[in-house]
């Protein structure tokens, strides 16, 4: 039996946080494990390996583009494929987070069978 | 996940939204004229932005929109483009009450009405105001001696919070702190706000370099227009040193004035309602129901132990004592009954909620139908637990599609049968005791016996040798069976392949039974019966073989003592009449496998489940009591038949039936023998 896949999603609004989450944990194999906040990303980050990271950009106390800069700047981290999944936000926010090393810039609102189908090419699914 | 529950939480978290919205906006009106706070604008500009996410996601345009033009607004004012004078903050006002307006509509299902035609008006206004400012700007960022990759990674608000603070001349620091990993969260949260009463944190950048295994390292971008030395002594208690950036400076310029538009009554939209109204996730109210459910077995605890005393005499509790703890029970007693039918009232919503819906609709149908037809409504104000009126437009409107569809004739065929040509349907309700009765009648055609007779015969739902037998109320019955239909073609109207079978599930989740009365020539009535809710239930106990069971009394249409000698025997089925109706009957005991014992008379509860009933028989009536059903654990949650467990104040546990599967299982092998549907 292959390893279960662990999904970080970084997402402050609840009812999004839960559709990601649903979306994701109907692809199977997957465990997924949101949090609220850039600060409680940093927190579990260490706690997990996580296979793809997927996280909001606007948020209350650490911005998604520093989260991306702390995850491609990190030994340990850096190879986890990171999804922005953000409302069609400012066109320089999402440069910065491509130059980052965002794997893929999502825009809100999206196609769930789209959304699953970047998934699954990333985990090999 | 279910379809119904995201659009639930959406609103929930919407709402949310919306209402903090106009709380930050309270204050940005309070002080108009300053220049509003950076924090507090940005959070309102969150707020805007998380909601436009959010209903773009769930697919509501209108709320998207104009959330989307209330961002734009509130970032040129947080970028410092535009300046809120009073036309904008006007317009912010207006904005959010047409949003509450929106949701309001989103929660009723409605895509037209005043709200949405303000909502237009509205972001439109925004957008003028917004292209009336043009930018100056040059850049003061790159006179910062702040290296390439910390600047990459700010967004472009923390950017411009950095160029206001070097245009005024603030001092800015780079704060450095290194925290353990097990609590740097909570260090760094104090330190943030320790940070705050002396200056302005303008980004938090988690440093990627600095970090252990253990600790991690921030970067804090902190404008300070206190002394370094003060900085010093705020950063002491958390180790944290700082590092000079820059010291070294023009103010937006106002926006030509534009007329607000005319954008009606706001009244009715009002931010007062919104706050007068706390909204209670149901689930909550189930808990509060279930403690009340537990007081009332304590309750009757109390009252056994009071009658005991009572009963004990001299040789037990003192008298006195005893009357005193009577009456202290009753009183209990009298509290928990105002205690419970409070909670119940909480539930209860008019069934008008789903009737104005049915109306519109209905009126819309009556257009397009080309029939002559008068619509009666009433009963909008008889109250129903709020989960089961939710639950009620489906199967209404589905029903009124087909008595419009399928019931009332044409105006031609009604003259032709010596009627008006003008056709009558009606929609009422009314409240009886712990029911509600909802009737869908017309005074069309009737459902045409012969024409059911021969449908079921065809589709192989009834034998040749049975069809001939059956009675009229058993035909029409049959109407309920999936895939039954009399019409040909399916009609604009009701056609969508779905039947009354789904009527009949619907309703039958919500533990209510469904009647046909039709004549040929006079119409038909659907008669829905509903139980006023699902949260508490009063249940019938009963006795089986010795062991105690609770029958909910929404299913029990009436009880009956029967002889043995007066059951039937039809098709190796034992029959009971009643009023001249047949319905099966079977011993509980029989259905659990319970051994038999001998009974000079049967008490039998007949219960029903839509459109069927059913004979149970007990040994014994020990009383009624409310109960609040629990579910039953792990390893017995599969055992078919019953909906639960409930306590009845003796500490004795006790399961309650789940009326619907036994019918069902029992009504099985007819059905089969109807057919393998």
């Amino acid at each position: 039996m292959p390893d279960l896949f662990k999904v970080l999603v970084v997402e402050d609004s609840k009812a999004t946080r839960e559709l990601l989450a649903s979306l994701l944990e109907g692809l199977g194999n997957l465990e997924v494990v949101t949090v609220v906040s850039g600060f409680e990303a940093l927190k579990v980050l260490p706690r997990h390996r996580f296979s793809l990271i997927v996280t909001d950009i606007n948020m209350p106390d650490i911005n998604g583009l520093e989260l991306i800069n702390f995850v491609k700047k990190n030994p340990h981290y850096r190879e986890t494929p990171l999804f922005v999944v953000t409302t069609e936000g400012r066109t320089q926010d999402r440069e910065r987070g491509m130059q980052l090393g965002a794997s893929e810039y999502v825009i809100k609102p999206f196609e769930p069978d789209a959304f699953c189908a970047l998934v699954k090419k990333y985990l090999k699914l | 996940m279910s379809e119904k529950k995201p659009v639930t939480e959406f609103l929930a978290e919407a709402t949310e939204i919306v209402e903090g919205l106009s709380r930050e906006l309270v204050v940005l009106d309070e002080h108009r004229g300053e220049e509003p706070e950076p924090d507090r604008l940005n959070s309102i500009f969150r707020a805007a932005h998380s909601l436009k996410g959010l209903s773009s996601l769930f697919g509501h345009e209108r709320i998207t929109r104009l959330a989307h033009v209330l961002e734009d607004a509130l970032d040129a004012l947080r970028l410092g483009k535009v300046m809120a004078d009073d036309a904008l903050i006007d317009a912010f006002v207006d904005a959010v009450d047409a949003l509450s307006g929106l949701l309001t509509m989103a929660s009723r299902d409605e895509s037209e009405g005043p709200a949405a035609e303000r909502a237009v008006a509205l972001a439109q206004h925004i957008e003028s105001l917004l292209s009336q400012g043009p930018t100056p700007v040059e850049d003061p960022l790159k006179q910062l001696g702040l290296e390439p990759s910390v600047l990459h990674v700010l967004t472009e608000y923390e950017e411009h919070r950095l160029r206001e603070n070097v245009k005024k001349g603030v001092t800015l620091y780079k704060v450095r702190a290194v925290f353990s990993l097990d609590d740097f969260d909570q260090r760094l949260t104090a330190l943030t706000a320790a940070l705050k009463a002396i200056a302005e944190v303008v980004s938090t950048l988690p440093s990627a370099q600095a970090s252990d295994e253990s600790h991690i390292g921030f970067d804090l971008l902190t404008a300070c227009k206190q002394s370094a030395a003060e900085l010093t002594r705020v950063l002491a208690p958390y180790g944290a040193s700082h590092a000079l950036i820059s010291a070294s400076t023009a103010p937006p310029r106002p926006r030509p004035s534009a007329p607000r538009p005319e954008l009606g009554s706001s009244s009715e939209l009002s931010l007062r309602s919104l706050a007068q109204t706390v909204r209670v996730d149901i689930s909550r109210l189930d808990k509060l129901m279930a403690a009340v459910g537990d007081l009332l077995l304590t309750r009757s605890n109390i009252k056994r132990f009071a009658e005991g005393a009572r009963a004990a005499g001299p040789g037990g509790l003192h008298p006195l004592w005893a009357q005193e703890l009577a009456r202290e029970a009753r009183a209990l007693e009298r509290k928990l009954d105002d205690l419970q039918k409070g909670i119940l009232e909480v539930r209860m919503v008019p069934l008008g909620q789903v009737f104005d819906r049915l109306a519109r609709l209905v009126r819309r149908l009556l257009r397009e139908s080309g029939k002559e037809i008068d619509f009666e409504i009433s009963g909008g104000d008889v109250e129903l637990d709020k989960l089961i009126v939710e639950d009620l437009s489906d199967p209404l409107m589905h029903l009124l599609r087909n008595a419009i569809d399928h019931g009332i004739e044409t105006p031609e065929q009604r003259v032709a049968a010596g009627k008006s040509r003008r056709g009558r349907v009606r929609l009422y309700a009314t409240s009886e005791g712990n029911h509600v009765k909802i009737e869908v009648g017309d005074d069309g055609a009737g459902l045409d016996e012969a024409r059911i007779r021969d449908e079921a015969l065809k589709r192989g739902l009834v034998t040749a040798t049975k069809a001939p037998q059956m009675q009229r109320r058993e035909l029409l019955n049959l109407v309920f069976l999936p895939g039954f239909s009399t019409r040909k073609q399916v009609s604009e109207l009701s056609g969508r392949g779905v039947g009354l079978d789904v009527v009949k599930t619907n309703l039958q989740r919500l533990s209510g039974l469904i009647d046909i009365v039709s004549e040929p020539g006079q119409g038909t009535t659907f008669v829905l019966t509903l139980p006023l809710t699902l949260a508490i239930i009063r249940a019938l106990v009963v006795q089986a073989s010795g062991h105690t069971y609770a029958v909910p009394l929404n299913s029990v249409l009436e009880i009956v003592a029967v002889r043995p000698s007066e059951l039937r025997t039809v098709e190796h089925r034992q029959m009971l009449s009643v009023r001249g109706q047949t319905v099966p009957f079977v011993r509980l005991s029989q259905l659990f496998k319970l051994p038999l014992v001998e009974v000079q008379q049967h008490y039998v509860v007949l219960v029903g489940l839509a459109q069927h009933r059913m004979g149970l028989a007990v040994d014994a009536l020990l009383g009624q009591q409310d109960v609040v059903t629990k579910p039953l654990s792990a390893r017995l949650r599969d055992v078919r038949g019953f909906a639960g467990a409930t306590d009845l104040g003796d500490r004795r546990a006790v399961l309650v039936l789940d009326v619907p599967a036994l019918v069902s299982e029992m009504m099985r092998p007819a059905d089969a023998g109807m057919g393998n549907l």
